[in-house]
């Protein structure tokens, strides 16, 4: 789960973390309020679940309340990478202006299967580039998870960095507090961008981003309060709530599949022949009958949809009860979508027994049901 | 022979009482797995009926290993709890841990296998399948009914794309050493060098099949390992070419990862270690086939 800048900020703070002043905006009256508040030279941000929100117009400054107003009045309601904003972030600017930007995140190596702190003295928009030009210029250091961060290690990443001594003990503050706040909330990532020294000499956290990992949510009650589903289509919030791993692609073939990496190989093999996938689905281990149903009126949900393949591989998921599903959810919801079903092992013949009936397209293979649904789908676009 | 699991095996299930718990240690008892103990806590002194035999509960694993010798440990209780189990069945003595249950988070992950690292206790899963040696053992979901004992040793991220294909090879009669689903979390406890390991030294596994997904940089390394340190034939195929990339925050994981993790660049570093990719799940068996003279 993605939070927004001004979620992360907020944890960050509770942390230890310094951040600019500031608060949300959904219209630009309440821009307007804020900005006043903070004495009229602020910045107006758009808050949405992506990066690129500066190259894309969603970052403003302002120089009163009146021009706040205005920036806000732009950027609400502006799409960035196909997500509409509807609230900004309006903080204070840097106290004296900013003297330098770095970059610090902690995030999860996996290869080293360890918690890790990245910085980098060239803070700021181009921070990808300076990776792949000049890598040497990105410092990393692991840590321990029952160690949690040293002195010795901020101190490592503050002189290769060539950070001013007189600030290595608020870094430090910073790293240690980034790290709790990463730890407290079950991050995946969080990420300073830039983390600037201001005109007045101090460390300031002036972005951020956290993404929290979904797995620990049972856990985190305050965080769950966080979500906010607006830039997030129905159908995925929908497959959410059932339970069903399910995102909307681009195709004309409806996939439904148990197990993620059966799921991905089946859009794969559609693509292989020439098709493609209306979306990704995985039913997960053990699906009974109801949730067959709710997956299929989720895919027919789409109206680019020309056929449906169903690959089922019976382990914990039986056959029969999938067939079940199915029969419910097609006398729930009407259509003449096509469908090729393809059942294997656990009751895979009860299924199939219970299909007969409904004059399905079979395949016994995950090539022949592919090619098929390829066939159907493309027999559907000429009528 | 085979890898990690067979007639030896004294397995100790946590969660046997549990809905999937009890269906699943039912299933492997059929198949002929010496399921030696139970786990459940403030079960105690009852006892789990399945295949004509009863097997004793316990409420924590040391008790069983005390009781029973069991030197394995399944674990399949919800997420929540699984992290301590798996602590719970270091601290036992058991020599192989095998966690079934998914949704771990990942820090708890993170600790935890630091801890069996310091501990010397092997981890397969979580998140997985669990292990299959034909005719021997079963511990976890592999269908036993697909598989046949053979050549070949298994090993894959996924859980039902294995199915297919052990499917696949055992409908042309190529039978399995052992079948290892390492499980596709982040975090998890033996990867896919570790089974190569396991598979290069066994004197019965002839042939690999490598089953990789797109994610983490482990088919990288597993390509770099095979060419300096495996000399039997590896076979393989990477699920996901199609799949979108996420909607990435931030800077951090294109810094991390940058183009590695694609399905792309595991196809390539596979490659380029000489190791053929199957296009297409139905392919891999034939290849197999053809490569071990039999198709």
């Amino acid at each position: 789960m993605n939070l927004h800048e001004f979620q992360a900020k907020r944890l960050f703070a509770a942390h230890g973390v310094p951040i600019p002043r500031g608060d949300v905006a959904r219209t630009p009256e309440d821009a307007t309020r804020i900005a006043a508040d903070l004495g009229g030279h602020v910045v107006v941000k758009a808050q949405v679940h992506s990066g690129g929100r500066g190259k894309a117009g969603g970052v403003k400054l302002a120089h009163s309340a009146a021009e706040a107003a205005a920036a806000a009045q732009q950027i609400l309601g502006m799409q960035i990478r196909g997500l509409t904003v509807h609230q900004v972030l309006v903080d204070e600017l840097a106290p004296g202006g900013i003297a330098q930007e770095i970059y610090l995140a902690v995030l999860i190596d996996r290869a080293r299967r360890r918690p890790m702190i990245m910085a980098s003295a060239a803070g700021g928009m181009d921070i990808e580039q300076v990776a792949e030009e000049s890598p040497e210029k990105i410092i990393k250091v692991h840590v321990d998870p029952f160690l949690g961060v040293r002195a010795y290690q901020s101190n490592f990443i503050a002189a290769r960095m060539g950070l001013p001594r007189e600030l290595w003990a608020q870094f430090h503050q910073i790293v240690t507090g980034l790290y709790a706040c990463f730890k407290a909330n079950d991050a995946s990532l969080t990420e300073v961008n830039p983390l600037v020294i201001t005109g007045e000499g101090k460390l300031m956290a002036l972005d951020g981003k956290m993404t929290i990992d979904d797995n620990s949510l049972f856990r985190l009650p305050h965080i769950v309060e966080m979500r906010d589903t607006s830039d997030e289509p129905e159908a995925e919030q929908k497959a959410r709530a059932a339970g069903i791993n399910f995102i909307k692609l681009d195709g004309n073939i409806g996939c439904m599949v148990n197990g993620a990496g059966l799921a991905m190989t089946t859009m794969d093999v559609i693509k292989l022949y020439g098709g493609a996938p209306a979306n990704f689905l995985d039913i997960g281990g053990g699906a009974k009958a109801e949730q067959v149903a709710t997956a299929l009126r989720l895919i027919l949900s789409d109206a680019n949809v020309q056929a449906v393949l169903i690959n089922i591989f019976g382990g914990i998921t039986r056959g029969d009860e999938v067939a079940k599903g199915i029969i419910t959810a097609l006398e729930q919801v009407q259509t003449e979508v096509p469908f090729v079903v393809r059942l294997a092992g656990t009751n895979a013949a009860e299924g199939m027994a219970i299909l007969a009936d409904a004059k399905m397209t079979t395949a016994v293979t995950l090539s022949d049901a592919a090619q098929k649904a390829v066939a159907l789908a493309k027999g559907g676009n000429n009528s | 022979m085979s890898i990690l699991i067979d007639k030896q095996t004294r397995l100790v299930v946590s969660g046997i009482t549990g809905r999937e718990g009890s269906f699943h240690t039912t299933q492997m008892m059929a198949y002929g797995t010496n399921v030696v103990a139970g786990v459940t806590p403030g079960k105690g002194g009852q006892f789990f009926a399945a295949a004509g035999q009863q097997v004793p509960i316990f409420d924590t694993i040391a008790e069983a290993v005390l009781e029973t010798g069991a030197n394995t440990s399944m674990i399949i209780v919800p997420a929540r709890f699984a992290v301590e189990a798996i602590y719970e069945a270091a601290d036992a003595g058991v020599s192989l841990i095998v966690c079934l249950t998914e949704y771990i988070p990942v820090l708890d992950m993170i600790a935890a296998r630091a801890y069996l690292d310091a501990k010397g206790v092997r981890l397969v899963g979580p998140n997985c399948p669990g292990l299959l040696t034909p005719g021997q053992a079963k511990v976890g979901f592999i269908p036993g009914n697909i598989a046949m004992p053979g050549p070949v040793g298994v090993v894959s991220k996924s859980g039902t794309l294995t199915y297919e294909v052990i499917d696949a090879l055992t409908r042309l009669g190529i039978g399995q050493t052992t079948c290892v689903g390492i499980g596709g979390d982040p975090i998890n406890g033996t990867d896919f060098i570790d089974v190569l390991k396991l598979f290069e030294a066994d004197a019965e596994t002839e042939h690999i099949v490598m089953i990789g997904e797109i994610g983490g940089n482990a088919e990288e390394q597993a390509a770099v390992f095979i060419k300096q340190h495996v000399s039997k034939p590896v076979t393989a195929f990477i699920a996901g070419r199609t799949a979108p990339p996420g909607r990435r925050m931030g800077h951090a994981g294109a810094i991390v990862e940058g183009k590695s993790g694609t399905a792309e660049g595991k196809i390539a570093a596979l490659r380029e270690a000489g190791i053929p990719v199957a296009e297409n799940p139905d392919d891999i068996a034939r290849i197999v086939a053809q490569r071990m003279g039999k198709a």
